[in-house]
């Protein structure tokens, strides 16, 4: 039994530190500023309390649960044990690291899903838009573009080719795709970019760079490790532009029998 | 509410997190019981972390419809009452600023990027150089957040289109490639991505729809989304100039 509750008074105290800052500055515009009575103070006070606890719950459950296994799985997938020490003694060739990249797509896809800030800002995304926009329609869109971008990530470390190209290259599509898109879901599409990176998926896919690089022959963490978390914020915002254009095209030929929109959220 | 409705509240967003959990639980069972072959270590905290986890995210995102998210939207509406642009500013760049500054992956990816500095002989190895640079390359990235939020609250008052913005971010982002210096471009890249934390997304996405629809004209779609994409790409302009002068 590892010692639970002073995991918890840390935890707890380094997301109190944490939050601070916005706090304090929330609380200095709302008394100094705008001197405006919020409406229904104690349930926002009570929903805050909320916020703090469950984010404090939740990033003892990863650091206790997820992250641990999480590394001794990178490390063992990537091991040159894993992959075949004799195919490694003839040079680096991509396709010894499927299984890597296999990992890397399911644990980006899974991350992101799992990602508390994605599922703000799903909601925010379906409230406002009435329904057009489906919660678990936009998550699973962000979190195959993430994985896609996780998995096109590790194989550029595996290969050591330039970063900025793949980066680039991918900017081109989105100005492409931007535009084709309706202008009414470019600016959601833009955000989910830097929604995917957060709490869940940036340790993970750090620790999943980092680990690869250090393995690999011929690529230094210090270098190569960087990187990943740029592929994981650019590919979802092509993913979401696609779901888009692909609902509204469906939409289209659907026109007229369309079915009232449900919650897809308890 | 009654007992029996909180209770059954609580349980639906139980359910809710099991759904968001469910993939990731799959993929480690499957990957370390299929591909790895192996048992769990430590079967006991592994349970009690995930039990953690599920009733956390569970509170969170009940805490989120109860608090973060009205409050955004009061204090926007609250704003476009005063109609005071100075004080919208002020507080689009505190917003920006001092959720980033704290910011734990932002910390964590400022030391590595200190690390990778000293060993390309961009500044010298010593203890106190790596972190007067770790601690300056935190102030541009939350500097660069700051002036994010500024510039996108700007655009939802203004009405203007998103897209001219990011399609102009990304050129220069990619003109500026070409001379920033090669250890830097990676974690320049990287910091678009470490800024925008749990709290400050909802926030932030709160702020830009309660501002779109308090402002007559201003469609919440179109217009209230969008402030995140602006944090996530000033920093990797911000970051690269950082590595040209630094």
């Amino acid at each position: 039994m590892w010692d639970f509750f002073a995991t918890l008074r840390d935890t707890l105290w380094s997301t109190l530190f944490d939050v601070a800052p916005i706090l304090a500055i929330l609380i200095v515009f709302q008394t100094a500023v705008l001197r405006r009575k919020v409406p229904d103070l104690r349930r926002i006070v009570a929903g805050f309390a909320l916020v703090l606890a469950g984010l404090t719950l939740f990033l003892i459950g990863l650091q206790e649960a997820l992250f641990p296994i999480g590394e001794t799985m990178v490390r063992q997938l990537t091991a040159p044990e894993m992959i075949g020490l004799e195919r490694l003694a003839d040079g680096v060739n991509w396709t010894d690291y499927l299984l890597v990249y296999a990992f890397a797509a399911a644990i980006g896809f899974s991350t992101t899903i799992a990602e508390p800030s994605l599922i703000a800002v799903a909601l925010k995304a379906e409230a406002v838009s009435g329904g057009a926009v489906r919660a678990w329609g936009l998550r699973i869109a962000v979190a195959s573009g993430a994985a896609v971008g996780v998995s096109l990530g590790c194989f550029r470390i595996v290969t050591g080719t330039p970063l900025p190209w793949y980066i680039i290259a991918a900017y081109a599509v989105v100005i492409m795709q931007t535009f084709v898109s309706s202008r009414s879901i470019i600016p959601l599409a833009y955000d989910s970019g830097g929604v995917t990176t957060s709490t869940v998926t940036v340790p993970v896919v750090a620790a999943l760079g980092l680990g690869l690089a250090a393995t690999v022959p011929g690529r230094s963490p210090l270098i190569d490790g960087f990187g990943l978390i740029a592929f994981t914020a650019v590919f979802p915002i092509m993913s979401v532009l696609g779901y888009a254009m692909a609902t509204s095209h469906i939409s289209r030929r659907r026109r007229g029998s369309a079915g009232a929109g449900g919650k897809s959220r308890s | 509410m009654s007992a029996a409705g909180v209770l059954g509240a609580a349980l639906g967003r139980f359910a809710g997190a099991v759904r968001d959990l469910a993939p990731i639980i799959a993929v480690i069972v499957f990957f370390q019981v299929v591909v790895l072959q192996q048992p769990f270590p430590e079967l006991g905290r592994v349970l009690v972390g995930l039990a953690c986890v599920l009733a956390g995210l569970a509170m969170f995102i009940q805490g989120l419809e109860m608090g973060l998210f009205p409050l955004g939207e009061a204090m926007a509406g609250a704003f476009a009452r005063k109609g005071s642009l100075t004080a919208l500013f002020a507080f689009a760049f505190g917003l920006g600023f001092g959720t980033t500054v704290a910011e734990p992956a932002l910390i964590a990816i400022a030391d590595e990027a200190a690390g990778v500095a000293a060993e390309a002989g961009a500044i010298a190895a010593s203890e106190a150089a790596k972190k007067a640079y770790a601690f300056n390359l935190r102030m541009v990235v939350a500097v660069a957040v700051g002036a994010a939020i500024v510039l996108g609250v700007l655009r939802i008052i203004k009405g203007w289109p998103i897209h001219v913005f990011i399609i102009g971010g990304y050129i220069l982002v990619t003109i500026m490639t070409a001379f920033a210096p090669v250890e830097i471009i990676g974690v320049a890249y990287d910091s678009g991505g470490v800024t925008t934390s749990t709290i400050t997304v909802p926030l932030v996405t709160a702020l830009g729809v309660g501002l779109a629809q308090s402002i007559r004209g201003r469609n919440p779609m179109v217009d209230g989304f969008g402030l995140i994409a602006f944090a996530s790409l000033t920093p990797i302009i911000f970051v690269l100039v950082y590595g040209m002068l630094a």
